[in-house]
């Protein structure tokens, strides 16, 4: 073999078919593998064993540099570098300053969110090797697909797509790497 | 783990005697597409030749919203004075157009957010759209304050930009915080809905590679990001759509909130009230609801989308209508029983000027379109009548602009000392910018349903039975 494929995929007829082939694959032990589906499916990361997304790290530290920026921002520009008075009221005040805070709050937390979205999924990625299969159109529209890649210690040519063929998946393909 | 059927009967004994009803669910996709049959139908719209109609639509858009453009460059190159509003009423069109248009957005932040977090799954065939709507509306919203500075090559003061004169923004006042406010409410609707675009982009990036379209492909491979539907990615997108879903609840409520604080924090009689921020963000919201009406309708049957968007999906809106607008409806009464209760003369006066006042026509016109006629939705006759939803949510439409025009008019209009009154009349200019806007809002929404998947195709497979990876075998999951 001159070159190492990237995996083996296997094509589902639907949604639950790809479920129980999903629990398969975790229980054999696979740690390096992926399904694909056009759309969520209820309980999948579960069936795959895929942990709680970590996402809301992200959200949270998003969050709290929103409401401390908002908070500083304005008690420097009105009460520090250029102390402004107005209509004798306090030069700082949080009750003043809350709206903008709770404002860029949730800015801060909307962008630390899909930033880190993106970060986790890997995406702007443009290019990945499941995309040269022809037949990974079909998870953008009515295809479910499980992905076991060459690189997982469990990966044997042969006996995985055994493995594949008996937890019910269709076309099984080897994919470029 | 493998037979949820058995689980379900193994509650308590006491439900096997009192046999709870089944109340079927209607469907939300109707007449059991599968899941190609939903991806052809919303891509066609798309990849599809661009229809004659839409070419007329778009060239009247382009016409009206000249009308807009022609007239900010004669009150950028003239001044403000070509505007209708004088001393007392420095607050006038430009004002009332802007928490018009800021109103409508709410309702795409409504259906995409709260209802996403309430689990409402009929929210997902008009969510795209909705929040399309809701972006140019804010688009629309934006013109106005920005204008009405006067000076409008001053606007950027309102940022927090450092200058050579040293002076930073004035963070006291309810009106930064509005820059604020609209500013975030703008990036972050933009950023929601992006994320929840992407597997569809998807999608019509693989649909014309496949068609051998290799620019489109690559267009809309590169707003893709490269997504391929990974299971692992979905669960760090669906965790990223509830947080946005959940921060964009209380961005939506603080906005208008923020919004009537730049007539709550003031001392003018009628607007210095407590009841504002609820009353204006369920007037927003009723708004909102009345414009998704007046652009669903016509595009449901111009697609015809009536298996995507339901008669179930038409009722859900029309009822909503009717509860914010019954709202609208109690915080009109609320604050004339405040005004009496307060014992406050100005306030009382004011109330009592706004119904029986030289505005007295704004007002119950206000009245008629906003409280009575919604009151028509309680029939199910009305809502199956398309026709006539869609002549009421015109009304709706009509009677929330009159709504922000009796506040902000009357109140400055008539306020403490009769010596200083005055009597609003718009100029021609004011009409036709304010006419214009639509035209801006058209095009910009008729672009969107030509180059965008108009529905989020992923979230309604996702809401399908033949989605529920249990729906073979057992019945009774849950």
């Amino acid at each position: 073999m001159a070159e190492q494929p990237y995996g083996l995929i296997a094509r589902f007829e639907s949604p639950g078919a790809l479920y129980r082939a999903a629990e398969r694959v975790r229980d054999a032990g696979y740690n390096r593998w992926d399904c694909m589906s056009p759309m969520p499916i209820h309980g999948l990361d579960n069936a795959m064993g895929v942990k709680r997304s970590i996402v809301p790290r992200f959200s949270l530290a998003g969050g709290i540099t929103g409401f401390c920026t908002g908070m500083s921002m304005i008690w420097y520009m009105n009460a520090f570098d250029y102390k402004l008075t107005v209509g004798g009221k306090p030069l700082f005040s949080p009750l003043f300053a809350f709206p903008v805070s709770y404002e860029l709050t949730i800015l801060f937390t909307a962008i630390a969110t899909i930033c880190g979205m993106f970060f986790l999924n890997g995406l702007t990625k443009l290019y990945h090797p499941v995309l040269k299969y022809e037949n990974i159109r079909r998870a953008t529209d009515d295809g479910f697909f499980i992905v076991i890649e060459a690189g997982d210690p469990r990966y044997r040519a042969a006996e995985t797509r055994a493995f594949l063929v008996e937890a019910g998946g269709l076309d099984v393909t080897e994919l470029e790497a | 783990m493998s037979d949820h059927g058995e689980q379900a009967f193994a509650g308590p004994a006491i439900l096997q005697e009192v046999n709870p009803a089944v109340l079927p669910r209607p469907a939300l996709v109707a007449n059991n597409r599968d899941f190609a049959w939903i991806t052809n139908k919303i891509c066609g719209i798309v990849e599809g030749g661009t229809p004659a109609w839409w070419w007329w639509c778009f060239g009247v858009a382009c016409f009206i919203a000249s009308f807009t453009v022609a007239g900010i460059i004669y009150v950028v190159s003239t001044g403000v004075g070509v505007w209708g509003h004088r001393t007392p009423i420095n607050w006038s069109w430009p004002i009332v157009d802007f928490v018009f248009w800021i109103g409508i957005g709410h309702a795409g932040t409504l259906i995409s957010a709260i209802l996403c977090l309430l689990r409402q799954k009929w929210r997902t065939s008009i969510n795209r759209s909705a929040e399309a709507m809701t972006i140019f509306a804010v688009v629309c919203a934006g013109i106005f304050p920005v204008f009405h500075v006067g000076r409008v090559w001053y606007a950027w003061f309102l940022f927090p930009i450092p200058t050579y004169n040293g002076i930073w923004p004035q963070f006291r006042s309810p009106l930064e915080w509005d820059v604020f406010a609209v500013s975030t409410y703008g990036m972050v609707s933009v950023m929601f809905w992006y994320v929840g675009m992407i597997p569809d982009l998807a999608t019509l990036r693989d649909r014309f590679g496949a068609a051998g379209r290799v620019i489109r492909a690559r267009i809309y491979g590169f707003f893709a990001m490269g997504w391929r539907g990974s299971a692992r990615a979905w669960s760090n997108y669906e965790m990223a759509y509830l947080i946005l879903a959940g921060i964009a609840t209380p961005l939506v409520l603080s906005v208008h909130t923020i919004v009537s604080f730049d007539f709550a924090v003031s001392l003018i009689p009628g607007w210095h009230t407590t009841i504002f921020p609820p009353y204006f963000v369920a007037g927003a919201i009723f708004s909102g609801f009345g414009m998704v009406l007046t652009l669903m309708l016509p595009l449901r049957a111009l697609y015809k989308l009536e298996d995507l968007i339901t008669q179930y999906h038409i009722d859900c809106i029309c009822k909503i209508t009717l509860a914010t607008g019954t709202m609208v409806g109690y915080a009109y009464a609320m604050e004339f029983f405040i005004a009496w209760y307060g014992a406050n003369p100005y306030e009382g006066f004011t109330f009592i000027n706004r119904a029986f006042g030289p505005y007295a026509w704004a007002y119950w016109i206000m009245i008629t379109c906003n409280v009575i006629t919604p009151q028509l939705f309680w029939f199910k006759a009305v809502r199956r009548n398309t026709t006539f939803v869609w002549v009421l949510s015109i009304f709706v439409n009509v009677g929330m602009w009159f709504e922000r025009f009796v506040i902000i008019c009357t109140s400055l209009a008539r306020d403490f000392l009769p010596s200083s009154w005055g009597y609003l009349s718009p100029t021609v200019v004011d009409i036709f910018t304010f006419f214009g806007t639509f035209g801006v809002f058209s095009v910009l929404f008729l672009l969107f349903i030509r180059f965008l998947p108009l529905m989020a195709m992923a979230e309604i497979k996702a809401v399908t039975p033949q989605a529920d990876p249990h729906s073979g075998g057992s019945h009774s999951h849950g």
